[in-house]
């Protein structure tokens, strides 16, 4: 079973730490490696183990329930039953589109018998309920702003960002149970924590494109663009998200953005897990920011804020 | 009417998702937020009415339920409670098993082999997954313009990564297969 540890120098928290069983999915495996990266950096820092689900398999994202209902179902009820099986009680989905397959599957099959039945058929064994599944947003709540913010060693004043949660972290409310679906504030007040300002903008829930990224790639770029538009009109100086499709839709095709609609201000793109990194004190390259197609660094260069010593 | 499938593509929808599509009453709530609506001849609240009213085909046909991004804003919205996501996966579920022509080839080539890396490696290889796609779809020079950067940031990985017991992964789409053939 593989265990991250930090590498940050000291402890910041004193608390019992909480072992959180970890599906990263795929993307966090290539494109997002970054994202895997950050997380893993700042966990000790906030009192966290967390531990790969050994074992764990594709959720099948926007692809099977294209295809098929109980594939789409079946492929995150295997995760969830290996997680209830190495013991955990649950489990972070770093992937907002990971989140919603396990969230919708966990739900399918705890209220409708007949798709529990088929479920068991195919994994041949009995669905394990009970694992509750957690996002990248819920993970931070779960630790606390208040955490968070004690540990803040280079605040984040000076800075103005726009969340993005995009579609799967929100909706359907009666399947993810998580924030106002219209209108999200939650991951504002992570962001605040760190002592960054949030802007007030129209897009923060509308779609990217997802997954037509690699077929439709024309209806990424309008989308995407849409809402990139919106953050720069709203005065941010970066866009925060907690998904991996949207991160490389919004962050990789700016530049083809550029030759389809004329130029336009880049706009830097980061996960939440790198700006509360750091927040914390972490250098941009532990944390991934490096890897990014629009680089960050000129925004983050607005930071104002005095470090706080350890 | 000729168009009608036997039984109705309603009824088979209502079978499978729980929900029968006449719960809608055409008011359009969901076009008006679909982010794909732009994109496509056909609003969602139409391709909903092709079925209501027995135009089974042309709702298989129509390019609508296979660009549909799955953001889930109409099934959020809906005043009727009507899931319409789930109703699009089920129109594109349908369309695949009948044997009619259908549409955004590209798009169907992608889930394709998406899920065929799924079932390969139990995890989904992006390298493997562009390849496969490019060979099935025609479509070469995809993205060709941001391979270099990825592959200096290590973002590009060249050997996919495994499940443990690929076979299981295996063996648990074919019983997928046979549960819904039953």
């Amino acid at each position: 079973m593989t265990t991250y540890q930090d590498d940050h120098p000291q402890p910041l928290m004193k608390h019992p730490t909480m072992t959180i069983g970890y599906y990263p999915g795929c993307s966090l495996k290539g494109t997002a490696k970054e994202y895997d990266r950050s997380l893993r950096a700042i966990l000790g820092a906030l009192g966290v183990e967390l531990r790969e689900i050994e074992d764990w398999n594709c959720c099948g994202a926007s692809s099977a329930h294209a295809v098929s209902r109980l594939l789409a179902t079946a492929l995150p009820a295997r995760n969830i039953n290996l997680a209830a099986a190495q013991n955990y009680g649950e489990i972070l989905a770093p992937c907002a589109a990971c989140y919603n397959r396990l969230v919708a599957a966990k739900r399918e099959i705890e209220q409708h018998a007949a798709v529990r039945q088929s479920v068991e058929y195919v994994l041949e064994e009995p669905f394990r309920p009970g694992v509750e599944i957690r996002n990248l947003i819920e993970f931070f709540e779960r630790i606390g702003t208040e955490t968070i913010a004690a540990a803040v060693r280079r605040p984040l004043q000076g800075l103005s960002a726009a969340c993005y949660y995009g579609c799967l972290l929100v909706r359907p409310p009666e399947i993810t149970r998580f924030d106002d679906a219209e209108t999200p504030s939650s991951m504002e007040r992570i962001v605040q924590a760190t002592g960054a300002k949030t802007v007030e903008w129209r897009f923060k829930t509308e779609c990217c494109g997802a997954a037509h990224s690699i077929a439709r790639k024309d209806i990424v770029l309008d989308l995407s663009r849409q809402i990139l538009d919106d953050a720069r009109a709203s005065g941010a100086d970066l866009i925060v998200v907690a998904c991996p499709m949207c991160h490389s839709n919004l962050d990789m095709r700016q530049a083809s953005m550029r030759v389809r609609n004329g130029g336009r201000r880049s706009v830097p793109v980061v996960y939440l897990s790198e700006l509360v990194g750091y927040a914390l004190g972490f250098d941009a390259r532990t944390l991934g920011l490096d890897l990014h197609f629009i680089d960050p660094a000129p925004a983050l260069a607005k930071v104002q804020g005095k470090e706080v010593p350890a | 009417m000729s168009d009608t499938l036997h039984p109705s593509l309603a009824d088979r929808i209502a079978r499978l998702t729980g929900q029968h599509p006449f719960l809608c009453y055409q008011c359009g709530k969901c076009s008006a937020g679909c982010p794909v609506r732009a994109f496509t001849e056909l609003a969602p609240n139409r391709v909903v009415r092709l079925v209501q009213l027995g135009f089974d085909k042309e709702a298989l046909q129509a390019p609508s339920a296979w660009l549909c991004a799955g953001c889930m804003t109409c099934t959020t919205r809906c005043p009727k409670g009507f899931d319409l996501a789930g109703f699009m996966d089920c129109v594109r579920q349908i369309g695949r098993q009948e044997n009619v022509p259908l549409p955004e080839k590209k798009i169907r080539r992608f889930h394709e082999a998406f899920l065929r890396q799924v079932e390969r490696f139990g995890r989904a290889f992006e390298l493997g997954l562009v390849a496969e796609y490019k060979m099935a779809s025609g479509d070469l020079m995809q993205d060709v313009d941001m391979a270099p950067a990825m592959v200096l940031k290590g973002k590009l990985g060249f050997f996919p990564h495994r499940v443990n017991n690929p076979a299981a992964i295996r063996r648990l789409f074919q019983r997928v297969a046979e549960a819904e053939r039953k």
